[in-house]
């Protein structure tokens, strides 16, 4: 895939975001796009008892990875912002590291269409999908 | 006898009221946040968020990520199907949409006030709002949510603790 920005780039810009870097998010770079990764942490949980990650994180998390999409596809100073995000909870996300992948639907001249899909362990099982529109 | 034929009272009614803590204590990330309950009622719920630099998308321009309103606002969504339940039941996000409306003002705590508007046998629906103090009426994002009722087999925290607690 080409890109605009490389994965240093990338790194770089995930430590300009404290709270990604509170969460512990990594980004990688291949021939498919951003390959976002979350590693599993205690505090990071919602429900104790079965354990499984707060929906809130998994919402943010797949929220990050569409924002790195986006930074990944276009080079611009500015960083979008988002205007709404909608998240579909699918399973929950057990103690494991989470993985997600976006792809940008529409890149317009003012807002950007983005959907994400995140899992742990088997792809074809998503723990959460979801969409946001970013004003650019 | 006219008591009995009336509806159940809301199975967290001993835990209305402010700063009841106990309803979040159980959830390891809203301690971790430091998330306060502010208030809990009849089927809705405020919640706080203390400010703080971990939770900024910028760090130069002090405006809190969007993630983190999401997680407040399901949050205080979930609890405010907790407050609607006439029985304890566990619960979980089916989904929840948000608007970023406009960037939260920095150095300001966060507020998240959720009302669950309608319940059904399976489906709770909730509105919720972020805001900053006495601002109710000026919201930087709101959200809609859906919950399923009854969503794990086994007992949830918040059943066991809650439980523990009751007098």
């Amino acid at each position: 895939m080409k890109t605009a920005r490389s994965a240093s780039d990338l790194d770089l810009m995930v430590t300009r975001i404290p709270y990604a870097v509170y969460l512990g998010l990594r980004v990688d770079l291949d021939e498919e796009g951003v390959l976002a990764r979350l590693p599993f942490r205690n505090d990071l949980v919602g429900n104790a008892g079965l354990p499984a990650l707060h929906g809130g994180v998994v919402g943010a998390f797949l929220e990050l990875t569409a924002l790195f999409q986006l930074l990944a596809s276009v080079r611009d100073a500015r960083i979008p912002k988002p205007i709404n995000f909608n998240v579909n909870f699918l399973r929950s996300a057990g103690p494991l590291e989470c993985l997600a992948r976006a792809r940008v639907v529409k890149h317009g001249k003012r807002i950007a269409n983005v959907e994400v899909v995140a899992w742990q362990g088997d792809r074809a099982k998503p723990v959460a999908s979801g969409f946001g529109n970013f004003l650019l | 006898m006219r008591a009995a034929m009336n509806k159940p009272d809301f199975a967290l009614r001993d835990f209305f009221g402010d700063r009841r803590q106990e309803l979040i204590a159980h959830i390891p990330h809203a301690v971790e946040l430091g998330m306060t309950m502010e208030q809990a009622g009849p089927c809705q719920a405020l919640i706080r968020i203390p400010q703080g630099e971990r939770l900024l998308g910028a760090a130069s321009r002090g405006v809190v990520f969007g993630g983190v309103i999401t997680t407040l606002l399901d949050q205080v969504g979930g609890a405010a199907v907790m407050c609607s339940l006439r029985e304890l039941t566990s619960i979980a996000t089916i989904d929840l949409r948000i608007d970023y409306m406009r960037p939260s003002t920095p150095g300001r705590d966060l507020l998240g006030h959720a009302q669950c508007y309608r319940l059904t046998r399976n489906v709770a629906f909730v509105k919720a709002r972020a805001f900053h103090d006495g601002e109710l009426d000026d919201p930087f994002a709101i959200a809609l949510s859906t919950f399923m009722l009854a969503a794990n087999p086994t007992p949830p925290g918040v059943m066991k603790a809650l439980r523990s607690q009751q007098p």
